[in-house]
C-alpha cells in the first residue's frame, strides 16, 4: 500500500519532470550557475534578483503576447513588431495630448486598443491568405512594418517638445519618459524592499536596532553622519526619499523597508538594498495572465485552442477556424502594443524607429525556454520561460563582465540561447499537411 | 545571361493579369528605379553608372550562391551568412599571418571552402530537421551562428588561443579582434583589391566587350539546337530581340569610345599614377609614367588653341617641377598626392568641356571594370546552369519538385539536401572574400550581417520566388536592386529634403520585397492547391 502509494508519488512526480523540455531544464541550470558565480565574485544577489523581477514584469506581457498566436496553430507571433509598433504610435499619440504620468499610461493602453484592434485583424486576415508558411511571412511582415514606421515616425506631424528633434523634423529615436513623468509609473506602484538596510555607523551604542529614516533628501556622494537625524521608532514615520550619490533608492513604505544598523565604525553609510519589488507591474503583468488564462477557458477561447490543435476535427465541428485565428490574432497585436507600452515606462524611454525590428525574438525565446512549442502554450509557459530567460539574461551581464573583464559575453550569450532555443523548438515542428 | 529559356513575355497564352501578378515585385522595381531617375536631379550620371558597376561586381557572386536552395526546394538560404562569416574567418586568418597578394588571396579561397563545407554539412542537416520550415530557420540559424562568430573572434581569440597584444589586428587588451580590420593593398602585401586590380578596363569597352560574348553565345546555342534537332527550342522572335539590343549596345559603344576625347585617359593613367604611390612604391617607375604623361600633356598644348593651351602647360610645370623632384621625400607626399589630384581635376574639366556631350563625359568618368572579378561571376553562372544537367543537378531538381516522389525513385533526398545547402554556403563565402577585397576593409562584426537579406531581396527582385530562380533573374535582379538602393537616399533629399527617408524608405523596400515575395507565391500555392482539389 505504501509502496503503491510511493511508488505513484514518484511517477507522478517523474512525470512533472519529465514534462519539462531540455531546453527549460539548461537554461534553469545555466541560470543557477551563473548566480553562484556571481554570488563567488562578490556581486549582490539581491541586486541580480531585483533586477530579475524588474525585467519579468517589463517583459511578460510582450511573451504574453505568444499564447493566442500558438495556440491559434498560427505559431510564435514573430510579427509581434506590429504590435509594438501599434503600442508605440499609441504612446506617443498620448504624449502629443499632453497626457502626463498614470493618465498618460491609462490613455496610451486605451489608445493601443483600438489601433491593435484594427492592424491584429488585418494581420490575422493575412495569415489566413498564406496557411502553412506563418512562421517566415511572419517575422518579414514584421521587419517590413518597423521599416514602414520608420517613416512614419520621420513624418508624423505631432509637435510635442519633449518628441521632436531640436532641429529637423520627425520624432527622436528615444522619447524619455521622465520628461512626461511616465518613467517607472507601474514600476513604482506600491513598490518596497524586502531584507534591505542602510547601515549608517555611528558611535551610539544602540546597535541593531532598526529606525526610520526621516526627511534625508541631501543628495550628496558622502552623508556626514552628524547630518542624519535617526528618531526612534514610535507611531510609524514619515515616508523619505533617500539617495546614495545620484542614486534614488525606491520610495519606502512607512519607512518599513529600510532598516538603520548603527555601528560603532567611522565608515559612509552603506546600503544594501534588498530585493525591490515593483508591486505595480507585477500586478499588471498577473492581471494581463489571468486575463488570458480566463479568455482561454472561454466559448471563445477554447474555439481558438481546438482550431490550434487539430483544424480539420475543429471544422468537421462546425467551428470557424479562420475567424479564430484571426481574433487570436487580434488579441496577440494587442497583448504586444500594451507589452511595448508597460515595457517602455519600465525601461524610461520609448525608442522608436529600428528599435522593435528584432523584439519578437527574445519572447519567442522565452515563452519556449518554459516549455511552449511552436503549437502548444500556456500561461505557466509564459511566467517559467519570462524567468527563466530574463533571470539568465540579466544575471550574466555582471557576471561575465566581473569574470571576464572588458567582454560583453551576455550578448553573445543572449544570441546563442535565443536562437538555439528557437531553433530547437523548429527542430520540433511536425511538418505541416 | 538573357539565354534563359522561359520568361519571355508571353501573354496570349495567360493573359495580362496573371503575367503581371507574377512580376509585380519586378515591374514596381523598375517603375521605382526610372521615376527615381526622373524626380532626382542632383543625381550624376557617372557616380550613378560608377557605384551600381562597382555594386553588381560585388554582390553578384552572393546572389548567385542563392539559386542552388531554391532549385534544390530549400527555400530562400538566408543561411549564407553562415558562408559569409566563413569567408570572413579564412580572410582574419590570412590576414593574421600577413599573407598578401594573389597568393595570400587564393589561400583564402582555399581556407574559405573548409570552413564553408564544414558549416554547410551541419547547417544542411539542421535543414533537413526543420523540414517545411527551412527560410525561418535558415534565418534563426544565421543569427545564431553570428553569436558563434563573435564569441570566438571577441572571446576565444586572446583569452583562449594566445595572441600578441601588438598585432594590428588584435584589440590593444589582447583580447579579441578589433571591430574593423584592414586587409591593406596586394602591393603592400594584403588583401585589399587582390582581384579587382589584376586587369581593369574602361566601362565602355565592358559593354562592348559584354554585348558581343552575349551576342556570340547566343548564335552559338541557337545553332547548336538546329544541329540537333531541337529547333522548336528557339525563339525567333526573342532572339531577333536580344540580337537587335547586343548589336545596339556594341555599335553604340563603339561610336562612344570613337568620340571619347583622349585625354580621359590621361586622366586616367594620372590617378593610377596616384593610386600606386605608397611607401614602398618603385620611385623609378612611376617617374616614368609620369614623364609619360608629360609628353602626351604637351604634344595636347601645342595642338590645342590660345584659350586651351596654358592650362595644360600648367599642369606639366605643376608636373615636371613639383611633383616629379619631390617623389623620393616621405614628408612631402601628402602634398605631392593633393597636386596631382588637382592636376587630374583640372583636366578632367578640360576633358569634359572637350566631349561633344553630357552623356558621352559622363560614360567616360565611370570607374572602371575589374575583368577578373567579371571571370569568376560568369564562370559561377556557366557552373549554376551546367550543373542543373547533370545526374546531380537533376536530383536536385527531382527533390526540388517532390520530396516524396524522388525518394521513392531511389535519390538519397537527405544527402542532395545537404550538398545543395554545402554549395550555396561555399559560394557564399567565396562570393564575400569577393565582395570584402573589393571593400578593402573588413567590418569584422557587421559585414556579414545584411548579406543575407540583401542578397535574397536581390533575387526576388530579379523575379524569382521561393520554388524558381535562375541565373538571369539574380543577374537582373543585382542590377535593379542595386539601382533602387543608390537612388532610394537622393529620392529622399530632391523630394523631402532628407536623405534619412530615402534610406528608411530603402529598407522598407527590402524587407516589404522580401515579405511581398513571400506572400503572393504561398497565396498563389494555396488557390492552386485549392482549385487542384475542386
Amino acid at each position: 500500500m505504501i509502496d503503491a502509494e510511493n511508488g505513484g508519488a514518484f511517477s507522478r512526480l517523474k512525470s512533472a519532470v519529465g514534462s519539462i523540455g531540455i531546453p527549460t531544464w539548461i537554461i534553469a541550470g545555466l541560470w543557477a550557475i551563473v548566480l553562484s558565480a556571481g554570488y563567488y565574485k562578490g556581486i549582490s544577489v539581491e541586486t541580480l534578483l531585483s533586477d530579475t523581477i524588474r525585467r519579468v514584469g517589463m517583459n511578460g506581457v510582450l511573451v504574453l503576447a505568444m499564447v493566442p498566436a500558438i495556440q491559434s496553430g498560427t505559431g510564435p507571433n514573430f510579427a509581434l513588431p506590429i504590435g509594438i509598433s501599434c503600442g508605440l504610435f499609441a504612446l506617443i499619440t498620448a504624449i502629443e495630448f499632453d497626457y502626463t504620468g498614470a493618465s498618460w499610461l491609462i490613455m496610451s493602453i486605451l489608445f493601443s486598443i483600438p489601433i491593435a484592434g484594427v492592424v491584429g485583424y488585418l494581420y490575422g486576415k493575412l495569415l489566413n491568405a498564406v496557411k502553412g508558411s506563418e512562421m517566415t511571412i511572419a517575422t518579414y511582415t514584421g521587419f517590413s512594418i518597423v521599416a514602414f514606421m520608420c517613416l512614419i515616425w520621420l513624418v508624423v506631424p505631432f509637435s510635442h517638445p519633449n518628441m521632436g528633434w531640436f532641429m529637423g523634423e520627425g520624432l527622436r529615436e528615444t522619447i524619455q519618459l521622465d520628461a512626461i513623468k511616465g518613467a517607472n509609473v507601474l514600476n513604482n506602484f506600491a513598490i518596497f524592499n524586502i531584507g534591505g538596510e542602510v547601515v549608517i555607523p555611528t558611535s551610539d551604542d544602540e546597535k541593531g536596532q532598526t529606525f526610520v529614516i526621516t526627511e534625508i533628501e541631501k543628495k550628496t556622494t558622502t552623508i556626514n553622519i552628524k547630518e542624519v537625524e535617526i528618531p526612534e521608532v514610535k507611531g510609524g514615520g514619515i515616508t523619505p526619499t533617500f539617495y546614495i550619490g545620484d542614486i534614488k533608492l525606491p520610495t519606502v513604505i512607512g519607512g518599513k523597508g529600510i532598516r538603520i544598523i548603527k555601528t560603532d565604525s567611522t565608515e559612509l553609510p552603506a546600503v544594501r538594498r534588498g530585493i525591490t519589488i515593483p508591486t505595480g507591474l507585477l500586478l499588471v503583468f498577473a492581471f494581463f495572465s489571468v486575463l488570458v488564462w480566463l479568455f482561454f477557458r472561454s466559448k471563445a477561447g477554447i474555439a481558438i485552442s481546438a482550431g490550434g490543435l487539430n483544424p480539420r476535427f475543429a471544422q468537421a465541428a462546425g467551428l470557424n477556424i479562420d475567424r479564430s485565428r484571426v481574433w487570436a490574432n487580434i488579441l496577440s497585436t494587442m497583448l504586444g502594443a500594451i507589452g511595448i507600452i508597460i515595457y517602455s515606462q519600465s525601461y524610461g524611454y520609448a525608442q522608436l524607429y529600428q528599435a522593435p525590428m528584432m523584439m519578437a525574438f527574445p519572447a519567442v525565446a522565452a515563452i519556449l525556454i518554459g516549455g511552449a512549442t511552436a503549437s502548444r502554450a500556456k500561461i505557466s509557459h509564459v511566467v517559467i520561460g519570462v524567468i527563466l530567460f530574463q533571470g539568465l539574461l540579466t544575471t550574466a551581464l555582471p557576471v561575465t563582465n566581473a569574470l571576464f573583464e572588458g567582454t560583453d559575453l551576455s550578448e553573445i550569450a543572449r544570441m546563442v540561447i535565443q536562437n538555439g532555443v528557437i531553433l530547437f523548438a523548429l527542430t520540433q515542428v511536425k511538418r505541416g499537411g | 545571361m538573357m539565354l534563359g529559356e522561359e520568361n519571355k513575355v508571353d501573354f496570349s497564352s495567360k493573359g495580362i493579369m496573371p503575367w503581371i501578378v507574377d512580376n509585380l515585385v519586378t515591374i514596381i522595381f523598375v517603375v521605382f528605379v526610372l521615376w527615381g531617375f526622373s524626380v532626382s536631379k542632383d543625381i550624376k550620371t557617372y557616380f550613378f553608372l560608377s557605384e551600381l558597376c562597382n555594386r553588381i561586381f560585388r554582390n553578384s557572386f552572393l546572389v548567385l550562391s542563392l539559386i542552388i536552395p531554391v532549385l534544390a526546394g530549400l527555400g530562400l538560404n538566408f543561411g549564407i551568412v553562415i558562408g559569409a562569416m566563413s569567408g570572413q574567418a579564412a580572410i582574419l586568418l590570412v590576414r593574421y599571418f600577413d599573407i598578401g597578394g594573389m597568393g595570400g588571396f587564393l589561400l583564402c579561397f582555399v581556407i574559405a571552402f573548409f570552413f564553408a563545407a564544414i558549416c554547410g554539412y551541419f547547417t544542411g542537416k539542421l535543414y533537413n530537421k526543420t523540414r517545411g520550415q527551412e527560410m525561418i530557420a535558415s534565418l534563426i540559424v544565421g543569427f545564431f551562428a553570428n553569436g558563434i562568430y563573435q564569441f570566438i573572434f571577441l572571446f576565444v581569440v586572446g583569452a583562449v588561443l594566445i595572441v600578441p597584444a601588438t598585432h594590428p589586428m588584435i584589440k590593444p587588451d589582447g583580447v579579441g579582434i578589433r571591430m574593423t580590420v584592414d586587409l591593406k593593398t596586394a602591393e603592400e602585401g594584403g588583401l585589399k583589391y587582390a582581384l579587382e586590380n589584376i586587369y581593369k578596363i574602361p566601362f565602355i569597352q565592358a559593354i562592348l566587350i559584354i554585348a558581343v560574348v552575349i551576342l556570340i553565345m547566343m548564335v552559338i546555342v541557337y545553332y547548336l539546337n538546329v544541329k540537333n534537332g531541337q529547333a522548336h527550342k528557339n525563339r525567333p522572335i526573342s532572339f531577333c530581340f536580344n540580337a537587335v539590343l547586343c548589336i545596339a549596345a556594341a555599335v553604340f559603344s563603339i561610336h562612344v569610345m570613337s568620340v571619347t576625347p583622349k585625354l580621359f585617359n590621361t586622366v586616367y593613367d594620372l590617378n593610377i599614377v596616384a593610386g600606386s604611390l605608397n611607401e614602398k612604391a618603385d620611385i623609378e617607375e612611376i617617374t616614368s609614367k609620369l614623364k609619360a604623361i608629360v609628353s602626351e600633356l604637351n604634344t595636347e598644348a601645342e595642338r590645342a588653341d590660345e584659350a586651351m593651351a596654358p592650362k595644360f602647360k600648367a599642369v606639366v610645370s605643376d608636373i615636371t617641377s613639383k611633383v616629379i623632384p619631390n617623389l623620393d621625400k616621405p614628408n612631402m607626399q601628402r602634398g605631392v598626392l593633393n597636386l596631382i589630384g588637382s592636376s587630374a581635376t583640372k583636366l578632367n574639366n578640360v576633358a569634359i568641356e572637350r566631349s561633344p556631350n553630357a552623356l558621352v563625359a559622363n560614360i567616360a568618368q565611370v570607374t572602371t571594370v575589374p575583368v577578373i572579378t567579371g571571370v569568376f561571376i560568369i564562370a559561377l553562372c556557366i557552373f549554376t546552369m551546367l550543373i542543373m544537367k547533370t545526374k546531380l543537378g537533376q536530383d536536385f531538381r527531382s527533390v526540388g519538385q517532390n520530396q516524396h516522389i524522388a525518394e521513392v525513385s531511389g535519390i538519397n533526398v537527405d544527402r542532395t539536401r545537404i550538398i545543395a545547402t554545402m554549395i550555396s554556403i561555399v559560394l557564399a563565402a567565396w562570393g564575400q572574400l569577393i565582395f570584402l577585397q573589393s571593400v578593402g576593409t573588413l567590418n569584422t562584426y557587421g559585414a556579414h550581417l545584411q548579406i543575407g537579406m540583401f542578397s535574397v531581396a536581390a533575387l526576388l527582385v530579379g523575379g524569382a520566388s521561393t520554388s524558381k530562380a535562375s541565373v538571369k533573374n539574380a543577374i537582373f535582379g543585382v542590377i535593379l536592386f542595386n539601382a533602387m538602393f543608390i537612388i532610394s537616399p537622393e529620392i529622399g533629399k530632391s523630394l523631402f529634403d532628407q536623405a534619412m527617408l530615402g534610406e528608411y524608405f530603402r529598407s522598407f523596400m527590402v524587407y516589404g520585397v522580401i515579405g511581398a515575395a513571400l506572400g503572393i507565391y504561398v497565396w498563389k500555392d494555396i488557390k492552386k492547391s485549392k482549385l487542384d482539389v475542386e
